[in-house]
């Protein structure tokens, strides 16, 4: 027989908050966020405070207002009268752009150097760990001013191309111009163009997007869907009858002719650069503060991405790599097939905070005139409107965004890539 | 009782900082040294020469503040500014005034909150474009490359130019005048667009000054002066009258040379109360009754450091134009030291 006695009722005293250990880690969490919260706001009062006795609230006003400059490099329509919100995007889009073009190059020379740096061959070994130990010891703001010096000084300046004596010529039988102000290549243009739809009216956020661009993107993905199911048909076939039908220029084919006709019907011809007047005009520009910061900054963050491809390729086992051999897979494809894939586990998450850096560090467009983010919303239009504070808050959460986005896109890569464990 | 002390101490501390934040000229005298902002270098205005001392119109400013205050020209702690880091330098406290021909608009004076305590120079935005363009009017830069200092009115009046006169341009931002001139000279834009005093002392420093000609057009009003952050009046006057002293003495023939035999003492009042030997000018402003002597003694007076810096004889070779004094049909011009 078992009795049931209650158990003492425990009274809860304050001071058991501090001498109960069931108690006291939560007492000084709790103190602590109260300090932290204390803290945090009497710094932003104090900040509000003291801007107001300096005649300078906190106000978004200014953003509204024309913002009076030019910006050279736009991907968006823009002139001077343009709001200071719309200046700003456009820098937004510049920093996007270079982040963009800086991350891919960055990974193609890195995991070439990474694994260059492996080779057997002495001397290319050699060399790949001269350019890492180069690259990623010197400052990149130096690489930078470097690249954009070397630009500047060694290039001809467009009026070297005029003239009967002229000193330089274009490359690649005159379609490419390379200048000290950037290269001209030629740009895409359709006679009987299907035009552009226009949206957001006039609002700072208007954009134009060219029904040209969005008829080639459908018949891309037709013809991609198309081969799909063509390599689909010739894997059933080669299930059923141990036979794989070529399809390799039928799928060139459904690629490349649906393409053709689409340019054709639209007009298509190429717009070459011509020296016309100070500069070179039609073609695209690249300009050479563009070309400076993103070889730079691909340059430098490939030196560290070589570095973790071959980390990553170091922690394969070396019992992968004979085992594929014993199997009779040749080196190039053993990299490819047995080694890259389970490296990239270990490469990806250090690769994350490389894109980052190399997002950030674009910050230094301003070394080179390149009008990204912060030479326009945190350059000129802080200086003009003064508003200091309000502009660099609103940098910072520009690049917090940024730099989250490109984390969880990594990471959603990085899930799908990594082992699956049980 | 402890904790008293300690807060008590602290209360003491935060009442003494914030008394110390609201007087600039107190500041400068306990530190014994003047923080002046100048531009990163452009000759004649103001750039180190060969053994680093900073040299030029605007340092003069400086140095002319510093021995009014301090009685020593060299007290002065020189902050190289960019024409973007000038304003936010000013305004955090890190400079006591900025002597950069910074063009006195409504906006920073009214908006930015600063003070600008009078004009030492008066000057237009003009354009530099080397003479083989053949280039011979500013309204023919159709389609130029033109590089101009980021964080300047000349962006904004570089907009404006063009606009009015529909034509294009492709601006290249720049942060210092040593990287405009670099860009220039290499060609990588067609056209270099600044104050002209500055565009005057840029070519002054070319291997080959005449292979570079100044268009016509002058396309703006660029009023420079030193300025003071807003709401410390005290400060201002100082800087204010410390210019004016400059100005005035060249007005009344004062120069370094004389100013020793007429510090003691001559027949025109005026003379007098500038240089202390009568009235209490000093003492109003809170300085010793020499400090207008001082500050005329450091590099001498306006005409002085004009002829010494950027006049004719030198290889700016800026005539005084507008900036001459009002009796010799310029604007300069001081009021009276009464």
């Amino acid at each position: 027989m078992t009795t049931l006695t209650d158990p003492p009722k425990e009274s809860f005293r304050l001071s058991m908050l501090i001498y109960d250990t069931r108690y006291r880690s939560m007492t000084i969490q709790a103190v602590a966020m109260i300090g932290f919260m204390l803290a945090a706001a009497w710094l932003i009062n104090n900040t509000i405070v003291n801007l107001n006795t300096l005649g300078k609230p906190i106000d978004f006003g200014f953003l509204s207002e024309p913002s009076s400059y030019d910006i050279n490099q736009r991907l968006l329509d823009y002139n001077s009268r343009d709001t200071h919100l719309r200046a700003s995007l456009l820098g937004l889009l510049n920093t996007l752009v270079v982040a963009v073009l800086g991350c891919i190059t960055a990974t193609i020379l890195g995991v070439l150097i990474g694994v260059l740096r492996l080779s057997k061959n002495w001397l290319v070994s050699r060399i790949m760990t001269v350019y890492v130990e180069m690259f990623r010891n010197v400052p990149v703001l130096l690489w930078i001013v470097l690249a954009m010096a070397i630009l500047i000084e060694s290039l001809p300046a467009p009026r070297a191309f005029r003239g009967e004596d002229a000193t330089a010529s274009m490359s690649f039988f005159d379609t490419i111009a390379v200048t000290n102000r950037g290269v001209y290549v030629p740009e895409v243009l359709f006679s009987r163009s299907l035009g552009d739809v226009h949206f957001l009216g006039t609002s700072s956020f208007r954009f134009d997007v060219s029904l040209d661009l969005i008829a080639f993107l459908i018949v891309l993905g037709a013809s991609i869907f198309a081969v799909r199911k063509v390599t689909a048909r010739a894997a059933r076939i080669q299930e059923e009858t141990g036979e794989r039908p070529k399809t390799l220029w039928l799928n060139i084919g459904i690629i490349v002719v649906p393409t053709a006709i689409l340019f054709a019907a639209l007009g298509f011809h190429l717009g070459y650069p011509e020296l016309k007047g100070f500069n070179f005009s039609g073609g695209t520009h690249l300009r050479n503060s563009l070309i400076a910061l993103w070889l730079a900054l691909s340059l430098y963050t490939a030196a560290f991405i070589a570095e973790i491809v071959r980390g990553g390729i170091l922690a394969i086992s070396k019992g992968q790599t004979e085992a594929a051999g014993a199997l009779g897979l040749r080196p190039g494809k053993i990299m490819r097939l047995v080694i890259l894939p389970q490296a990239l586990r270990v490469i990806i998450p250090p690769l994350i905070s490389n894109y980052l850096n190399l997002t950030k560090n674009s910050s230094l467009a301003i070394a080179v005139g390149y009008m990204d983010i912060t030479g326009t919303l945190g350059g000129i239009t802080m200086n003009q409107t003064g508003r200091e504070l309000e502009c660099v808050l609103m940098l910072m959460a520009c690049y917090l965004i940024i730099s989250l986005s490109i984390s969880s896109v990594m990471n959603w890569y990085n899930n799908r890539v990594k082992l699956v464990e049980r | 009782m402890k904790k008293t002390v300690i807060f008590g101490a602290l209360t003491v501390a935060g009442l003494a900082a914030g008394a110390a934040a609201a007087g600039t000229l107190d500041d400068v005298k306990a530190r014994g040294k003047l923080n002046c902002g100048v531009t990163t270098g452009l000759v004649g205005f103001a750039a180190p020469d060969a053994n680093g001392n900073w040299d030029g119109f605007d340092v003069g400013v400086c140095r002319a503040v510093a021995a009014a205050v301090l009685g020593d020209p060299t007290a002065v702690e020189f902050v190289p500014t960019t024409g973007k880091t000038r304003f936010t330098a000013l305004a955090s406290g890190e400079i006591d005034m900025l002597a950069r021909n910074t063009t006195w608009t409504f906006s920073r004076d009214v908006d930015l909150k600063f003070e600008f305590v009078g004009v030492n120079y008066y000057d237009g935005q003009g354009f530099m474009v080397p003479a083989e363009l053949g280039v011979s009017s500013a309204k023919e830069l159709d389609g130029a490359t033109v590089c101009i200092q980021t964080g300047t009115t000349t962006e904004l009046n570089l907009a404006d130019f063009f606009r009015a006169n529909n034509i294009s341009y492709e601006p290249v931002p720049i942060e210092t005048n040593a990287e405009a001139q670099q860009q220039y000279l290499a060609g990588a834009c067609d056209v270099y667009t600044t104050d002209a005093s500055g565009l005057a002392a840029t070519r002054a420093t070319f291997e080959n000054p005449s292979a570079h000609v100044l268009l016509p057009e002058i396309i703006s009003k660029e009023p420079l002066g030193p300025l003071v952050r807003h709401g410390d009046n005290n400060w201002g006057d100082v800087v204010r009258w410390t210019l004016n002293a400059l100005i005035s003495a060249e007005e009344l023939g004062v120069t370094s040379a004389n100013i020793g035999e007429m510090a003691s003492g001559t027949n025109n009042p005026e003379i007098n109360r500038l240089l202390g030997t009568e009235g209490t000018l000093g003492e109003m402003l809170g300085l010793s009754a020499d400090w207008a002597k001082n500050a005329i003694m450091a590099g001498g007076n306006y005409g002085e450091l004009f002829e010494k810096n950027i006049g004719e004889n030198t290889p700016i070779g800026l005539a005084r134009g507008l900036n001459a004094q009002w009796t010799d049909g310029g604007l300069i011009y001081s009021p009276p030291f009464r």
